[in-house]
């Protein structure tokens, strides 16, 4: 890893490596709401605040559902609105993210993936943003603290070209409250990178405007006809400025990210921090000559359904790793590959792994278990329970 | 003469409470134990059927108590514990149903649900422990926090002004409003006992510490010495306007009971319209 001359490293948690990004992307209007395990995110910013290290205004609001509203007449208003928030409050928040997409509100949320009630639960598991994958939104998962901090100024950068939301996903705990090192950028490269928000309809005295008014049939359509246009083109702006990106910082990114793939015949998928756990399991089923390799999903919205059909092709088996699932149907991530692999010649099969729900612990020798038991399987498997106990 | 000594090995509270949740997740000063045995002193003074009451809360600390009394009990979302409590009423319209929250979560979140359940005068018994602060989630300021007082996300104080929450309940329609701090034990386990027994909404504020959340910051020290800040600066004053019930920052700590009226409840003008419209066979 190169580290740019003037970059400060820090070993900080995955929460503070968001409020870091947010800082760094100079956000105008921070509105959010507490709940665990999201709240060090805008602890620290609103420190950050009141010592004036970020020119920003703050405000702890009374949910969020009003946090995801102020951010939203931030946006629109011409500011860089940033929020946080996890499960149960991105839950209230729904209206809200439906609202931010159809106003094109180019918000980066941070949302620290934690189960959803009932039972009560604060630990990972990815249903809570999985849930909100038709609201308009973009949806990147971080596998690292420096990921996390990367994608908020990333996330501006696109969203802002788009005029679409961004949420950063982050896994509660394992990333969230584990402190590992983090490049802090200077400020100057940042900002040459991510320049002040420009929005060209933001709210003006000299043209005003209605935002949000009713839109009858004759109109509506064809807005929502802009919004699916707007997530098309954002694979493609991503793509780019994950690469620029990387000229800048060092850490290239784009909607996958391929470990050990070339030649292999088995892959497994995964997103979020289970993503290191899998390469080091890789590793080591390499060592022992398995041909198999690991495939991360990093950009879930948009889906990347022309990236997963190259990735894919060709290979035999893949093994997809849901901590999530769509009750009645099957796990997320593997509903999603499917349905971009449809049709398509040189498919592999496809075997759905629903494990880790509710922060439930995924050990390197749970991935390797999960290796074993694709390979010893012929028949595809929409639902293939591990860790479960009966 | 031989001495009898009888040792008692159970508390006389154990009954009411699930001691397989056991040990609580309070932290050491904190006041949540005192309301909510307060609560279950009240319970048994009163003899009611503990087959006959159900606690709700809501997210925080003090949601809690829900888990940890042998009641029929709902944990539920952060800020909704009235409306749950509130349909729990309704389906079953005899049960004494207590919604056992804290500020953060009925005044902020779930404030809206406060007015209008007082509003409508709904048979609930409200215990509200107000410690000033998001407590569960690190101390973070909330819509009681005093104006001047430090939290992790008002590092220099906070400039927001707070709700007088006695005040509030009483504007919006409570029928019986009062406010005590767990020093005051005795008073609060006579409220919660006026309060279970009155009909129509009933809202009761109970000042307690929170000395990791907001007693840290804010250099008040240790449960203990938030306790002795109690006696030090709380005043009774039954009866009183509760718009003039103070409540500042290391000031003075006006409790008491401030309104204890006779309205009919939303579930008698429920009936009484029903029966009126509908005649008797509405089977409400």
């Amino acid at each position: 890893m190169k580290v740019l001359e003037k970059s400060e490293m820090k070993v900080i948690t995955g929460n503070h490596a968001v409020s870091y990004g947010a800082k760094l992307a100079r956000v105008e209007v921070i509105a959010a709401y507490p709940i665990t395990p999201q709240t060090t995110i805008v602890e620290l910013l609103s420190e950050m605040v009141a010592e004036g290290d970020l020119k920003a205004r703050f405000i702890t609001v009374e949910s969020e559902h009003s946090a995801m509203a102020g951010c939203i007449s931030a946006s629109i208003a011409g500011a860089r609105a940033f929020t946080a928030t996890s499960s149960q409050g991105l839950a209230l928040m729904h209206e809200m993210l439906h609202w931010a997409a159809g106003v094109r509100a180019p918000i980066v949320m941070a949302n620290v993936n934690r189960a959803l009630a009932a039972p009560w639960s604060i630990w990972t598991d990815q249903n809570d943003s999985l849930s909100q994958r038709d609201t308009g939104w973009m949806q990147l998962y971080a596998e690292s603290n420096q990921e996390a901090l990367d994608f908020v100024i990333l996330g501006y950068k696109v969203a802002e070209q788009v005029l679409l939301p961004m949420m950063i996903v982050l896994d509660a705990f394992i990333l969230s409250h584990t402190s590992e090192p983090v490049e802090i950028y200077p400020q100057e490269v940042v900002d040459a990178f991510l320049p002040p928000y420009q929005n060209p309809y933001a709210l003006n005295f000299d043209n005003p405007q209605v935002i949000g008014g009713l839109a009858d049939p004759q109109v509506y359509f064809e807005f929502r006809y802009k919004l699916q246009k707007a997530h098309e083109r954002a694979i493609q702006v991503f793509k780019e400025e994950g690469q620029r990106f990387g000229e800048l910082f060092g850490r290239t990114y784009d909607t996958l990210e391929p470990f050990m793939l070339e030649d292999a015949e088995e892959v497994l998928v995964t997103a979020g921090s289970t993503t290191s756990t899998a390469r080091y399991a890789v590793q080591k089923l390499r060592e022992k000559g398995h041909k198999v390799g690991l495939l991360k999903l990093r950009m879930f919205r948009p889906f990347p359904f022309e990236d997963i059909r190259q990735a894919l092709r060709g290979r035999k088996k893949v093994g997809i790793i849901d901590r999530n699932l769509s009750y009645g149907h099957h796990g997320i991530f593997y509903q999603e590959i499917k349905s971009a692999l449809y049709g398509q010649s040189g498919a592999p099969l496809l075997f759905g792994y629903v494990t880790g729900l509710g922060g439930r612990d995924i050990r390197a020798e749970d991935i390797e278990a999960i290796y074993e038991d694709l390979r010893s399987r012929t028949e595809p498997q929409e639902i293939i329970w591990k860790g479960v106990r009966l | 003469m031989s001495a009898v000594t009888e040792v008692k090995t159970r508390h006389p509270l154990d009954r009411y409470i699930r001691e397989e949740r056991f040990p609580h997740i309070w932290c050491p000063g904190c006041g949540l134990g005192i309301a909510m045995s307060s609560f279950l002193y009240a319970v048994d003074e009163l003899d009611l059927d503990p087959k006959e009451i159900a606690v709700v809360s809501g997210i925080g600390c003090s949601g809690r108590v829900a888990g940890y009394v042998r009641f029929d009990s709902y944990h539920t979302t952060h800020g909704r514990a009235i409306p749950f409590a509130t349909g729990l009423k309704l389906a079953k319209p005899h049960m004494k149903v207590v919604v056992f929250s804290g500020d953060g979560d009925l005044a902020s979140i779930g404030g809206n649900h406060l007015i209008h359940a007082a509003r409508r005068n709904v048979d609930l018994t409200i215990i509200c422990i107000n410690n000033f602060n998001y407590g569960m989630t690190g101390g973070q300021f909330g819509p009681t926090t005093p104006l001047g007082a430090k939290t992790t996300t008002t590092p220099y104080g906070n400039f927001e002004h707070p709700f007088n929450l006695v005040y509030l309940a009483a504007s919006a329609g409570a029928v019986y409003v009062a406010r005590w701090t767990v020093l005051h034990t005795y008073h609060l386990r006579q409220s919660i006992k006026e309060a279970l027994l009155k009909d129509g909404f009933s809202f009761i504020e109970v000042i307690s510490p929170c000395p990791i959340g907001f007693g840290r910051p804010n250099k008040i020290g240790e449960g203990l010495e938030e306790m002795k800040f109690y006696r030090e600066n709380s005043v009774i004053r039954n009866g009183i306007d509760p718009k003039d019930a103070e409540l500042s920052f290391r000031g003075k700590i006006v409790v008491g009971k401030f309104v204890d009226i006779e309205k009919p409840s939303y579930l008698k003008t429920l009936r009484d319209f029903y029966d009126r419209i509908l005649g008797e066979n509405h089977g409400s």
